[in-house]
């Protein structure tokens, strides 16, 4: 038995079909996937992310660490709630963790990485925060929730007091806001509006059954994935690692290049590819026939081989989609499905916005 | 628990086979296979004519989260296929032993019958899996 969520029994009495994702126990579904992600594109999903990571940053040097650790630049974060979606790099320009940073008060911030990285994340955060006047202080007391979908900001609203409803009303994307025990924010990994709702582990199970009885679905790991792909987003360990940089996984634009003098780790590097350009890109493929499109398929370019990182039947398209590492300047592609070779659209992701196709064919 | 009829023989990889009597099987995935696969969004069927024997990949059942292939269980020859599951591949999620059928094959060695499984020792199988 893996690590369980303070929804563990929540999950289990709606039906789910629990898996090991990352030593953890989470619902892969809880019936049918494919109406898990509909409810989602069409209406509202509530999803149990409480296996990530909440690590909370405070003390004088706090942001000046941020600005050496992560390749984003905290900088930008004018305003107390505002966030950040940025990568935190190796010295050789690799992906050690996506991840999202919001400010807080007096200086503090918070960060939310991947489950599977939360051990090396850690480790690796403590190290180079040891220079700095920083206390990094993990919370695994917190549990989390991620509402999605276009009726998501209602239900949430109706489910939480009066005066924090009316700030979230006013609440911009990538920003959160805290009230009632809980922190806010107006993120997601499904390409649709909503929150991800931070919240003491002792209070998740009520919020989970307030958030159902709103008509909220609960909606499992494989609609999470699903929804995250058709958006275009990448997912740690699949379309980016250690061996691949931003610039090789189509999030150059989470890079802060300006002030040019900010020293983050992987800068070097990254500076020295981008001037030679990178050899690799990462884009989205769209299978024209049946079929569907895994990860690790192997990709027949006009500039030679690649791979796919991810790939999956899109729901919302009915059609499978798939991102895929390539030599740069690749125009046309092949992708090889158990031994044949099966015609490819290059379409740049996401492949569905605000749950309607957007291919570009 | 599963659906597994007591009428049907089974293979190890989860395919029934139902004897229609005439020398011709029907066979598909079992309703623990396709409960266990998820939502079905594609099918690759054998071809009509194609000559198969017991083992051999005679097709891929493809679910949202993965590929599962398709092993036959008898010898013999694919005389009809379940075209219906080019745009309805979920008919297999629904009614794995009605319209969820995949192919029938004309037995070239009937004896390979009583090599299957019956609902009991399938069960077993399926129970093993689930554990």
């Amino acid at each position: 038995m893996g690590r369980q969520t303070p929804l563990y029994d929540s999950h289990v009495a709606s039906g789910a079909k629990m898996v090991d994702f990352a030593g953890w126990d989470m619902p892969i579904h809880y019936g049918s996937q494919l109406n898990e992600h509909r409810q989602v594109r069409q209406a509202a999903g509530m999803f149990d992310v409480s296996h990530m990571a909440v690590v909370d940053l405070a003390g004088a040097a706090t942001r000046d660490f941020l600005r050496h650790l992560l390749a984003n630049d905290v900088a930008k974060l004018q305003t107390s709630g505002a966030a950040l979606y940025t990568c935190m790099l190796n010295p050789a320009g690799g992906i050690k963790d996506d991840l999202i940073v919001y400010r807080r008060d007096d200086g503090a911030y918070r960060m939310v990485v991947n489950a599977g990285t939360r051990d090396k994340d850690l480790a690796w955060i403590r190290e180079w925060a040891a220079d700095f006047d920083v206390a990094v202080t993990e919370r695994p007391d917190l549990a989390m929730i991620a509402v999605q979908g276009p009726a998501a900001r209602d239900a949430v609203h109706g489910v939480v007091s009066d005066g924090l409803a009316a700030g979230l009303a006013d609440l911009e994307r990538f920003h959160a806001l805290a009230g009632d025990g809980l922190f806010v924010a107006r993120t997601g990994y499904t390409g649709e509006d909503g929150y991800e709702i931070i919240v003491p582990g002792d209070a998740a199970a009520d919020l989970w059954a307030r958030l159902a009885a709103r008509g909220v679905a609960p909606t499992g790991l494989g609609a999470r994935d699903t929804l995250r792909l058709e958006a275009g987003l990448n997912l740690y360990g699949s379309d980016m690692d250690e061996d691949t940089t931003p610039l090789e996984s189509a999030l150059g634009w989470t890079v802060a290049w300006e002030p040019a003098e900010r020293d983050f780790i992987g800068r070097q590097a990254l500076e020295a590819q981008r001037a030679a350009g990178p050899a690799r890109i990462l884009v989205g493929l769209v299978l024209e026939g049946r079929g569907v499109l895994r990860g690790h398929q192997k990709v027949i370019t006009d500039k030679g081989e690649g791979e796919t990182t991810s790939g999956s039947f899109a729901p919302t398209l009915e059609r499978s989609v798939a991102l895929a590492r390539v030599p740069a300047g690749t125009t046309s592609a092949q992708v090889e499905i158990r031994g044949r070779l099966h015609d490819v659209i290059i379409s740049r992701p996401p492949f569905v916005k605000n749950g309607q196709p957007n291919l570009h064919i | 628990m599963s659906d597994i009829p007591k009428d049907l023989r089974y293979s190890p990889s989860h395919e029934w086979v139902r004897d229609e009597g005439n020398g011709v099987v029907t066979l598909g995935i079992t309703d623990h296979a396709q409960e266990s696969l998820g939502d079905l969004v594609f099918v690759e069927l054998p071809e009509v004519g194609q000559a198969i024997a017991v083992g051999d990949e005679m097709g891929v059942v493809e679910s949202v989260k993965a590929a599962s292939d398709l092993f036959s269980p008898v010898s013999g020859e694919v005389v009809e296929v379940n075209e219906t599951l080019g745009d309805t591949p979920e008919a297999i999620n629904g009614d794995p032993y009605g319209d969820g059928w995949i192919a029938k094959v004309k037995l070239s060695v009937p004896a390979e019958l009583d090599e299957l499984l019956d609902a009991d020792a399938y069960t077993a199988v399926a129970e093993e899996e689930d554990d």
